[in-house]
Parts: C-alpha cells; structure tokens; sequence
C-alpha cells in the first residue's frame, strides 16, 4: 500500500522498488538450484529449531511438531500433544556423562509445556495448566535451567520442577528474554525492559529471581530483544527505535530511531510522518552477529554496527511486505525474509559512488542519543555517515506462497524455511547435492559390485 | 472322454515303446516338405493357402450332443474367418484333446469326483487349409453335463505356422491367463449351481419324506407305495450326499491352488487390471468356504426350490447351458478381454512381433536408464520377476516330500499323479534307446537333404507324415526341455553368436501328408498341475539333488557339463535325432522331439542308446538366463540340464523359435518368462491408462506437426529435456491436450502412467506441484479465476516455460546447443508420426546412452586422488562434456539432468515412497520466443 503511493509520488522510489524486486532470473551467486518440499503440517509453521547438524524441529499453529532430517528430508518424528498452536520453541541440550543430549521444549497456547525426545518421540515432561501460556522460552545452559516467559516468569530445572516464579505482570506479558552475564536476565514487557537476577543457593530448588531493573526508554512496545555480544543487547521497538543496551550497567549505549522516509519538504514531511503506517516502521526482528545488528524494519533493512555506533547500509524496500525474519553470514551476507513469501540473499557491497546514498533520494533517518533530542539535530547525521555500504540482492528464493515465518541455516545442507503454507522447503546447493549423489551412487555400485 | 485313455497309456511304462514302434510311420525318405522354401521366395505368399485374412481366436466345444462346434471367434467378424471351415477345424482341434479328464465315478468310489483337470496346450497344423493354432483344452463343469465336465478349447488360428511356433510360449501364457479366468468364473457358477440344486434336492426330500409318512399312515410300512417312496427318498438323500462332496471339493480348490505356490491368478499382468479392485473381493469371496457359505446365504432368497423328478431328463433332450452361462458374468466378460487382448497383442506379421520382443529384450537389460524414455513397463516386469524368482526358490527349495503334503482333493488323481513323475522320467532311456536308434538310421539323407536350404528351413521340428493325418509336430514338453534358450533375455543374446551356430544347424524336414492336421506341439497333459511344485523341483534345479531325480537327469547334466566342447563334433550326428517324429497317435506325442542334447547324441552314437531330454528348465534361475548366450562355452555352462538338439540350429535361433523352447513346466514360471516379452510389447493397456509405445507414437504425428509449425519447438523441447517445467497455456481444452500428448514424447521420466504430465489444469498450480509436473496443459480463463492463475505463472516463471498457444509465443531460456536440433528439425523431411516417433525415440536412446557414460564416468565426478580438489574434478567434467562430448553449455545442462534423474533411479530405485522429489532448476533468463 504504501509502496504504491511511493511509486506514484516519487519516481526514484519507483526505480528502487524496480531494482529490488526484479533481480532478474539471472542470479549467478545463487546457489540454491535445488529443493525439497516437506508436507505434514496442517497451519502456519512459524518455527524451527536447528537440533543438531542435519535434524531440525518445526511447529506452528496446528500444535504439531515434526523433527526432521535435512539431509534427506525424511520426517524422523511426529511429536504430538499439544491441542493448541505452538508459542514458542527451543532446544534445550545438557550433557550427561560424555554424552550431549537434546530435548525440546515447546510452550504451546494450551497452556502447557513440554519436554520432547526427539529420538524417540517421547513425550519426556510435560506441565499444564499454567495461569498463563508462555509466549517465549529461554534456555540458561550455564545453569541448567530454563525460563518461560508469559504473563510471569517461571524458572524451570531440567526435570520441569518450578523453581521460582515472578508475580503476574500486566496482560501484555513478557515477549522476548535475553540472558544477561551475572546470571541477569532481560525480559522485554511491552514497552520496558525488565531485569532480573537469579540468586543461586546451594540447591537448585533454593533458586530465587527478583526484579532489579527496569529500562524504559522504548516509546512503544518492544517487538525483539537479543543478545548482541558479552557487552552488549540491542531491543527494537515497533516505533522503529533500536536501543542498543550495556550488558553490564544496562545503560543504553545507542539509541537510533529509524523512520523510512523520503527526503521532501520539511512541512511534508511531518504529514507524511502521520499518515505513515506504523507497521512500516515497526522493527519485527533483530539478528546479529556479535558486531553488527541487522534490524527488520517493516520491509527494509536496516545494518547497524554496534561497536562503530552508526549504520553500515540499509534497504528501505527490501521486500515487498514485512520482514520476518532475517539473519547474518558470514562475508558479509545477509538473509530475509518476508511476508511476501520470498526469501532474498543480499551482499554487502561498498558503493561505487560514495555520494550516491548520501543523497538519498528515499531515506530518512534519525539518529537520537536520547529521546528528548530535537529531531533536526539528527537529520544532518545522515550524509556524515563515513563508508556507507550497500546490501545489494544476490538471489531470492521463491517457493512458498504464503509468508515466510522463520529460516534455519545449516552450514553444510543449506536452508529451511517454513511458512504460513504449511510447508518447509529446504533450499539445497545443486552442485553439491549432485556431487553427494554421484559419491553414493560409485558407494553403491561397490557395494553390489557393478551394474 | 478322450484324456482318459491316453493318460493310461503314459503312466504305464511300456506305453512308451508303443509310441515309437509307429506303425503309419512313412519312411523318411517320402516325406515332402510341407512349404518348399526357394531362398528368394517371397516369404508372404504362404499366406495365400489359408482361406482367412487375419489371425482370429476360435472358441470350440466338443458338445456331448452334437460333437465339436465352434462357438465363437475373436474378432466376431465373419470376415475374418471367410471361407475358412470353421466346423471343420473344431472338429479337428477337438479331437486333439489331451486333457486327462476323468471325471466320474471312480473305481471304489460311490459317488463322483470332479478332478482338476490342467490344460493342455497343443500346436497344430491344416496344412491343406494353410492353418495353424494353438490350442488350448480346458474343461469346465456343468451339473448337467455328462461326468459333468464340458471340453471346450481356444484356439489361436493363423497362417504364420512360424508365428504359432515361436510364439508358442507367449501364447500359451496368455491363453492360460484367460483359461484361469473362465474357469474360476466356472466354479463360481458351477458352486452356485451345486447349492440351488442342493436346495432343490434338500425341499424334495422334505416332500418326500412328508409323502412316505403319508404312505405310512394310509398303506401301512410295507405297501409297494411305501417302499418305493422309502427308495425314492434314499436315493434323494444319496444325492444330497453326492452333491454336498461335489460342492466341498469345487469350494476347497481355490484354497488349494493358493497354496501351490506355483499357483497364479489369471488377473496379473493382464489388462483386467483396473477391474481387479472389483475381481478381488470376489475371488476371495469365493475362495474363503465360509465366505461362500454367506455367499449362499446371500443368493438364497434370490432362488426358489424346485422338486427334483426322481430321473433326469435325458441328455439330448436338454439344452445344456451356453458357455456364457457356464461361468459367472464377471469372470467371462474378463475372460473375452483377455481373448480380445490377445487377439491384439499377436496381430500383424512375425518378424515385427519379434523384433519388439528383441527389443524389449534388450531394453530390459537396460535398467539403468530405460525409465526415462522408455515404456516403465518393465518395471513390473521385474517386480514380477523378483516375485516369480521368490516363488521359483521357493518351489526349488521344497523337498518334493513336503508338496505331497498339499492336501490333494482326489486322492486317486493324486496318487497316480505321483506314480507319474518316476515314470515319465525313468522309461526314457528306454523310449530313447529306441528313438535314437531309430534316428541314427536316417540320419545320412537328412543331412544331405537338408544341407541344401539351410538358411531357409527354420523348422525345428521333423515331421513325420501319418496315414491318419494328424502330425505332431512338437509337444509342449519338447518345448520345456529346451528352456534354456528361450528367455527373452536370452534371445538378446543369441544374436551376436548367431554366426558361430551357423554350421551347427539341425536339419530337419517335415512330411507332407494329404490329410493333413498336424499337430505341431502339445502340452504333456498328464501331469497334473496339483504335482508340478515337486516336479519342477526335481528337475528345474540346476544342481539336482540326485534322490529326487532320475538317473537319466543326473547323468545328462553331468554329462553336457563336461562336454561342452563336443558339440560341434557331435552335432551332425546328433541333428539326425530329430527329425523323426514318430507319433500319430494322440496322447503319446509327449515323447517326441525329446530333445537329445549334442552330448547324448554323441554318447547314443556310441552305444546306440538314446537318453531321452529330461524336462530340464533353467527357467528356474533367471539370472542364469539373463547371462545365456549361445556362445558355446556359455552355453553349456548356462544350461548344464539337458540340451536339446535344435537349440543348436541357428534357423531356429535366428527366427527366435528357441524362444518357444522355453516352455512351460509349470505354468507360471512360463507365464513369467513368456509373459515378459509378449506384455511388454504390446498390451495396450486398455484400461490402466498408461502411456505406451503405441500413444507415443500417436502422439508423433502432433508432435511432428508442432516442430513444423513453431520455430521455437526447439527451446520448447529443451525445457522439456533439461527438466524445467514446460506450461502449456490455451484456452481450448481439445487443443491444449493434444499439444501436451504431442510434447509428452520429449519428457523423460514421464512414468508409467504419464504422472509427469498434467494434461489439463484450470487451477492455479503450486510449487508441490512443479516437483511432479513436468509438462502441464493450463486453461487460460479470462475470469478472476484467471488473475490467480497468471500469479502463479508469474510467481514461479523462474522454473517454468510457457508456451501459449492461444498467441503462439513462447517464453523460455534460450538454447544454444546442437542436441536437440537433430530431434526437432523444423525442416525434416520425416511425413509420418509414427516415423517420427522412432526418430526421436533412437535420439532418446542415444542421448540416454551418452548420460550413463557421463553419470557412470567415475572420474567425471570423483577426484582420482585424495589431493585433487572439486575444482580439478568439476574441469574434468566440464572438459568431458565440452570437448570429448562437444556438447554446449545448453547441451551440457540436458545431460546433467538426465544424470541427475538416472542417479536418483539408481540410488532410490523407481520406488516413489520413501524418497522425496527433488527439484532441481536454475537461475536463467527466459525470453520471449515469436514466430
């Protein structure tokens, strides 16, 4: 909607939304020439769990959860029992002896949670009956304990043995958690930070949590929260403000607040402001890769160095609709993906004209140290910014006809991605799905020795 | 009935001598030709003896009232027979019957025993009619018939004397399918019968018994009145008895053919497939006693009790039942589609026949990559095979001890039964002692004779003219012992040494006679089909066990293992053994053409004893088959049981009449091997909707017309080969579908039922399935409906093509390559579709041939060494395909796909559970193709 009314005022938005979306069907640096499609969810599937190497877990609204092998794309283990859809999912792994386990726990609308073996199926623990469902689940390996998070916050040992609880917060409830070092933890409440502090004793079941903190520089609800490196986690709210957090004192070390605009007449600007939909700003997801944050800004992109403070590039119209999900690589590669239903692969390029983005026909940022700043301050920060880079699109992958809720990467098998379709695509390297097949193929012909 | 007598005269052991002391027996020397060959004759004017234009099918019974009618012909056009006398021939065919039928009251028996009768399969000839047919005996029951049983026989009725003779084991196969079919249908219909009567018998003893009350009361115990209705009553109850044994024993066969494991159901690899989900639950119905007991209960109501009159009509005065009502509906129906597929399946000229069994043959040998261009009809095949392979070790390994076990429904038919095996086996050196002498004596002038037209004479039988006008020419059993050869795998391999085999040709020269019916092969009759798993287990094995086989076998295989060399020296000698037919007489043609292998020749040559061929089959072991060449040393090794002679006359190999030798000990392994190479050639299969050869071609002539008509066929046709899915868009169906039939030849893989082609889709389609489709017809509608459907087109453009017809543009990635431009020339020359069809076929084979070198090329794909890294291997490929293959980057990417599809066959197999599609495509630019 909004991009259409862009198209029709601007002409430079309508050139950018054109190099965007058509990256053309040329796309030598795409590898992904091959994939497989896994059926057996029945409703959206809004979430994967890498298990180990080659296994992954999916579950979404249809309360099923599917363990499957990447590999091969064989479904290992249908794990049913939850009779609502699934709020959240994790890995949980401990080791016992030398052995590395893992389990999965899924917190479900049901209002319970479970503890699965993904070997077998099983069903290992399950609580229900909770005064709430939990919305998000954090697992302290250090400790060997794990948190959901709903309307309170429980902490849970291994054993589903509720060791301490919170008082029940407002109805809004607790979103996201961090771990923090000093066994804190960081829980986003609407549109503060709340955090906590575990005290350990001697038994586990002597564990304590209290309040010590709460950060409420967000103007409105925050929407994701991690963890960006020891010093440092960044939170985004659906205003598109992204605070990035001390780990340590938690002070807010940056705060950036991004509005997608296009440079107009100062008095247009604020109508356009209003009329702005906020989703469009709203920041749907944080991934980092301990040095740079990647926010999911409506359905732009938006890469901000921590340590650097300031932005390395930005797509405002990076997808047709809202980013979902997005994730950093190695090499300065990128991934999103969005409720277009499509996955896309950036590069970060330096430009080949610096001035280039400092005009920026279509961008607007703000950048406040605090909130109480005067905007125009801000405005001039933007063409400073030094060695501003591009994330140019590389390749998308098309599959699915429904949003794309979530991708997993597996370094060597390629990536899984699940959506609103009810389908997981696995998205392979042809070439080397070819060389593995033709290295089975001389295995097997050994095997039965000829033809 | 005339099986009875003749079975008597094989169980006893000094029949045999009879058979050979011929006394209608013409000396060698009178007998004539039956067609002179002259080496440049026209081979098709033989066709002008018979006076019918086309092969047909011909449904006789030997009638109790009026003798042998025909019944019936397939195709029912009176054209078809013409002039032909069809009368007469059922009555020559008729009296040919050799089915040991004995029905009756058995000695020591009180009450009648109905025997399962097997088959008997004959091959005959009207040499003064210019017909030969196979034919097939086969009994049905008939409450009312007398003994109850009703011969009838199908004949398959042609000109090509050769075609019956080489087609023998085909034929037999899927005659024996649809005889199983009629008769299954026929004890249904004959339990149905049994129980009605039983119902009447049942309601006429209750009236009787209240009217011998009656007497009782009114005339006291003793009045005439009383006592005769007393009798009468007994002999109703009598009757009840009788006929509740004849329904135990028509009901408990099923149960006991099921657990021979030799046992197949006529339904399998027929064309009734699809009918089978309605045949099934019937048969087992009918299979289960107590199921057919609800059966009854469930047609009771339907069947209202009559009285029985004490005597029954005489037989001439009733009608008896027409064939249609001898058997269930169901079954009959089935049976005539079977005939009716037959009829189809042997049309047209031998050699064209031939030819496609050759070369399916070979195509069988080819698993590696015939599924992606080829019919994926073998790959039935070889589940069959694996099944009959499993039923074959199966019978192998059972100690003959135990198939006694298998409850026989007549124990006197059985027992004799089991009498038989000793002595069909054990007299032969004495029928042969006698038979080679008799050969030796003719054999010089054979040999003069026949060294005259070798090349032409393909006849692998001698025959021998008879006063009484019948001529065996061959018998089933003398086709059995030549089973090595005659696997289709096999015939594939008889080319190549077909020089070598040349000079060892056996001569053999038929007589002519005025009269003229011969009888060119025969089934042994006499072994019931009830024993056949502790037969073949005797003799099939490669390695005999020796208890359970006679000397003879034993000595024979011992003997062609070490001689394998002898053959040459041996065979002119040897050559002589056959020609000698030396029965007329019905019911003993079991021992003619005992094929005597070249060793025993040699060894009778030496002592002047003659071993008769024991029914040695490598059947037993396809592999060996598979591997059986006629190459000497193979060959002896390959069929270390017996040999008979004319496996060694290259006519007989060269015109594929050691396929017959092959034969049928039991049937299904017959049915495995013969139904093998008939089916895959040429069932249509009417019903299951797969893609054939036959729609193929069909669809050649669109084809043709569309690579004519587009200048862009060629890019459309790349799409096709290098997997991207090809989209089909028109607005009109008719048009649409023919194009997708027309461009269904170019997609590899396509399956067996054409799963890779969506001939007509008006729904918007999903990624899923793309996986599956790779050619798909889609309705273009202007409606809303439509703007959904142009989404997805435009959503996934990136791994389809579209070619729409309704502007004739096309928008696809562009080919560059030289490939394809031999398959789809805009400017051939090629008129026909057919044609045309073949032309990309053998384009097809060459380019699947090319991707098992590449696919199989071990270094293409692997580092040879461990310090070569992919990039070193991955320039070796591309050098291979470049420059070695000088195949473009376009062509390069057919080849990969082709790869690709060939390792996943490989690696998963053709199985489609378990492994998931895997969709592979890449990332080009399409353009927009006009004309």
């Amino acid at each position: 909607m909004f991009r259409w009314i862009l198209g029709g005022r601007e002409a430079q938005g309508a050139v950018e939304k054109n190099t965007v979306l058509f990256i053309g069907e040329e796309q030598p640096k795409n590898s992904y020439t091959e994939l497989q499609v896994l059926k057996g969810h029945f409703d959206i599937v809004r979430f994967l769990v890498q298990i180990d190497d080659f296994r992954f877990a999916s579950a979404g609204d249809d309360g099923l959860v599917l363990v499957w092998n990447a590999e091969t794309g064989e479904r290992l283990q249908e794990l049913r029992g939850h009779s609502q859809q699934i709020t959240a999912m994790a890995a949980y792994g401990w080791t016992a002896g030398d052995l590395d386990h893992v389990a999965l726990v899924t917190a479900s609308s049901d209002r319970t949670l479970s503890l699965w073996d993904p070997e077998t199926g099983n069903r290992v623990q399950t609580v229900s009956d909770l005064q709430s469902s939990a919305k998000c689940l954090l697992v302290l390996y250090r400790l060997d304990l794990w948190i959901s998070g709903g309307n309170e916050l429980c902490v849970w040992d291994r054993d589903f043995h509720l060791l301490c609880k919170t008082d029940h917060h407002s109805d809004a409830g607790i979103t996201a958690m961090v771990e923090l070092p000093k066994n804190c933890i960081a829980a986003a409440m609407d549109k503060e930070i709340v955090i906590y502090r575990l005290s350990e004793s001697s038994s586990k079941s002597g564990t304590s949590i209290s309040e010590v903190r709460r950060l409420t520089e967000h103007q409105d609800s925050i929407r994701a929260l991690i963890t960006v490196n020891d010093q440092a986690f960044a939170s985004g709210s659906h205003v598109g403000e992204l605070i990035v957090w001390d780990s340590l004192d938690w002070s807010a070390q940056a705060y950036e607040r991004i509005l997608w605009d296009e440079p107009r007449p100062e008095g247009q600007a604020e109508i356009r402001m209003s009329s702005q939909k906020q989703s469009e700003m709203s920041i749907q997801h944080l991934a980092t890769d301990g040095e740079c944050v990647v926010a999911a800004v409506g359905s732009g992109l938006y890469l901000y160095d921590v340590s650097a403070r300031g932005v390395v590039a930005y797509r405002r119209a990076a997808h047709d609709s809202n980013i979902l999900h997005t994730m950093l690589l190695p090499e300065g590669q990128l991934l999103s993906c969005s409720e277009d239903g499509s996955v896309r692969m950036w590069e970060l390029q330096d430009l080949p004209l610096p001035a280039e983005p400092a005009s920026s026909g279509f961008f607007g940022m703000w950048t406040f140290g605090r909130s109480s700043k005067q905007a125009s301050q801000q405005v001039k920060k933007v063409p400073e910014v030094p060695g501003l880079r591009t994330l140019e699109l590389t390749g998308d992958l098309i599959g699915h006809s429904g949003a794309v809720q979530m991708f997993v990467h597996f370094v060597d098998l390629g990536l899984v991605t699940c959506s609103a379709d009810q389908l997981i695509i696995v998205w392979k390297n042809g070439e080397r799905q070819s060389r593995f097949r033709s290295l089975s193929l001389f295995q097997k012909l050994e095997e039965n020795q000829g033809l | 009935m005339i099986g009875s007598p003749d079975v008597v005269a094989f169980t006893k052991e000094d029949g045999f001598a009879e058979v050979y002391k011929d006394p209608w027996m013409i000396p060698e020397e009178f007998s004539v030709p039956l067609f002179p060959h002259s080496g440049n004759g026209n081979p098709w004017t033989k066709t002008s003896y018979a006076k019918f234009t086309k092969d047909f099918i011909l449904i006789s019974e030997f009638s109790e009232q009026v003798g042998p009618q025909p019944l019936l012909t397939i195709p029912d056009e009176s054209k078809v027979c013409g002039t032909f006398d069809l009368n007469y021939f059922s009555l020559r065919i008729m009296s040919v019957d050799y089915q040991a039928s004995c029905v009756g009251h058995p000695p020591g028996c009180g009450y009648p025993k109905l025997n399962f009768v097997e088959d008997s399969k004959v091959v005959l000839g009207d040499s003064k009619e210019g017909a030969f047919a196979y034919v097939h005996h086969l009994t049905l029951y008939d409450l009312e018939a007398r003994g109850f049983v009703r011969p009838f026989c199908m004949a398959y009725i042609s000109a090509d004397e050769r075609k019956i003779m080489q087609q023998f084991i085909e034929l037999s196969s899927e005659f024996s399918k649809a005889s199983e079919c009629l008769k299954t249908g026929n004890r249904k219909a004959f339990a149905n019968e049994l129980e009605n009567k039983l119902k009447d018998l049942e309601y006429t003893r209750s009236v009787l018994h209240k009217e011998t009350e009656l007497q009782k009361m009114s005339n006291g115990c003793f009045s005439t009145q009383a006592i005769e209705k007393a009798n009468e009553l007994a002999n109703v109850e009598k009757s009840i008895y009788e006929h509740k044994d004849l329904l135990k024993q028509i009901t408990s066969y099923p149960n006991r053919k099921i657990n021979d494991p030799e046992f197949l159901p006529y339904e399998s690899g027929s064309p009734v497939d699809s009918a089978d989900l309605g045949q099934e639950p019937t048969f087992r119905e009918f299979n289960s006693e107590d199921q057919s007991e609800d059966h009854s209960i469930k047609q009771r109501p339907s069947y209202t009790p009559q009285l029985v009159k004490a005597k029954s009509a005489k037989c001439f005065d009733k009608r008896l039942k027409t064939l249609e009502e001898l058997c269930d509906l169901y079954f009959f129906h089935q049976t005539m589609d079977q005939l009716r597929l037959i009829e189809k399946t042997f049309r047209g000229d031998l050699c064209y026949i031939y030819t496609s069994q050759i070369d399916q043959a070979l195509l069988k040998k080819q698993k590696i990559t015939n599924f992606l261009f080829e019919d994926s009809e073998w790959e039935e095949e070889e589940a069959e095979q694996q099944f009959c392979d499993g039923k074959q070790t199966m019978t192998n390994n059972l100690p003959p001890a135990s198939i006694l076990s298998v409850e026989p429904l007549s124990l006197d038919s059985y027992t004799s039964c089991v009498e038989t095996v000793p002595i069909k086996l054990e007299p032969e050196t004495n029928e042969d002692r006698i038979y080679g002498r008799e050969l030796t004596e003719f054999s010089p002038c054979d040999l003069l004779q026949d060294n005259t037209d070798e090349g032409i004479d393909a006849e692998m039988k001698g025959s021998l003219s008879s006063g009484e006008s019948i001529e065996v020419l061959g018998t089933e059993k003398s086709f059995k012992t030549q089973g090595p050869t005659v696997n289709s795998n096999s015939v594939a391999n008889l080319q190549p040494s077909y020089p070598e085999v040349v000079r060892k040709k056996i001569f053999t020269r038929r007589t002519y006679s005025e009269d003229s019916i011969e009888i060119l092969s025969t089934c042994e009759s006499i072994i019931p089909e009830d024993l056949r798993p502790s037969y073949p287990s005797a003799i099939y094995e490669e390695e005999l066990p020796v208890e359970s086989c006679t000397d003879a076998v034993h000595s024979q295989t011992s003997m062609l293992n070490q001689a394998p060399g002898m053959l040459d020296e041996c065979v002119d000698e040897s050559g002589s053994n056959l020609q000698v037919e030396s029965t007329c007489c019905i019911g003993k043609e079991d021992h003619i053409y005992k094929g005597s292998s070249p060793e025993l020749a040699q060894e009778c040559c030496a002592n002047g004893v003659m071993k008769q061929e024991p029914q040695s089959d490598d059947q037993g072991d396809p592999t060996l088959q598979a591997d059986f060449s006629l190459d000497q040393a193979t060959f002896s090794e390959a069929s270390p049981a017996g040999l008979p002679l004319y496996e060694l006359n290259p006519n007989c190999l060269s015109d594929d009449v050691s396929r017959m030798n092959c034969d049928d000990l039991s049937d299904s392994t017959s049915f495995m091997s013969a139904s093998t190479s008939s089916d895959r050639t040429y069932s249509p299969f009417l019903y299951g909707n797969p893609i054939t050869v036959k729609h193929k071609k069909k669809f050649g002539q669109s084809a043709l017309r569309f690579i004519r008509q587009y200048p862009f066929a060629q890019q459309a046709v790349f799409c096709l080969l290098s997997g991207r899915t090809l989209v089909v868009l028109g607005a009109d169906e008719g048009t649409v579908r023919k194009l997708v039939n027309a461009l269904s030849i170019f997609v590899p893989k396509i399956g067996k039922h054409g799963e890779a082609v969506k001939q007509w889709l008006s729904s918007p389609f999903q990624l899923t399935e793309l996986l599956n489709w790779k050619l798909i017809g889609l309705h273009r509608v202007a409606s809303p409906a439509g703007s959904s459907m142009v989404h997805s087109l435009s959503r996934y453009s990136r791994y389809i093509s579209v070619l729409d017809i309704d502007h004739k543009t096309l928008r696809c990635p562009p080919y560059k390559g030289s490939l394809i431009g031999k398959m789809v020339d805009h400017h051939t020359q090629i008129k026909r579709g057919s044609t045309y069809f073949m032309h990309v076929q053998s384009m097809q084979t060459q380019l699947c041939s090319k991707a098992f070198l590449y696919t199989f090329c071990h270094h293409l794909h692997l580092p040879i060494s461990a310090d070569e890294d992919q990039d070193a291997v991955a320039s070796r490929r591309t050098n291979f395909l470049h420059h070695q293959l000088r195949y473009g980057e376009d062509d390069c990417r057919i080849m990969q796909f082709l790869s690709e599809l060939i390792k996943h066959h490989y690696l998963h197999g053709s199985s489609k559970g378990g492994t998931l599609p895997v969709f592979s495509f890449n990332y080009t630019t399409s353009f927009l193709h006009k004309p």
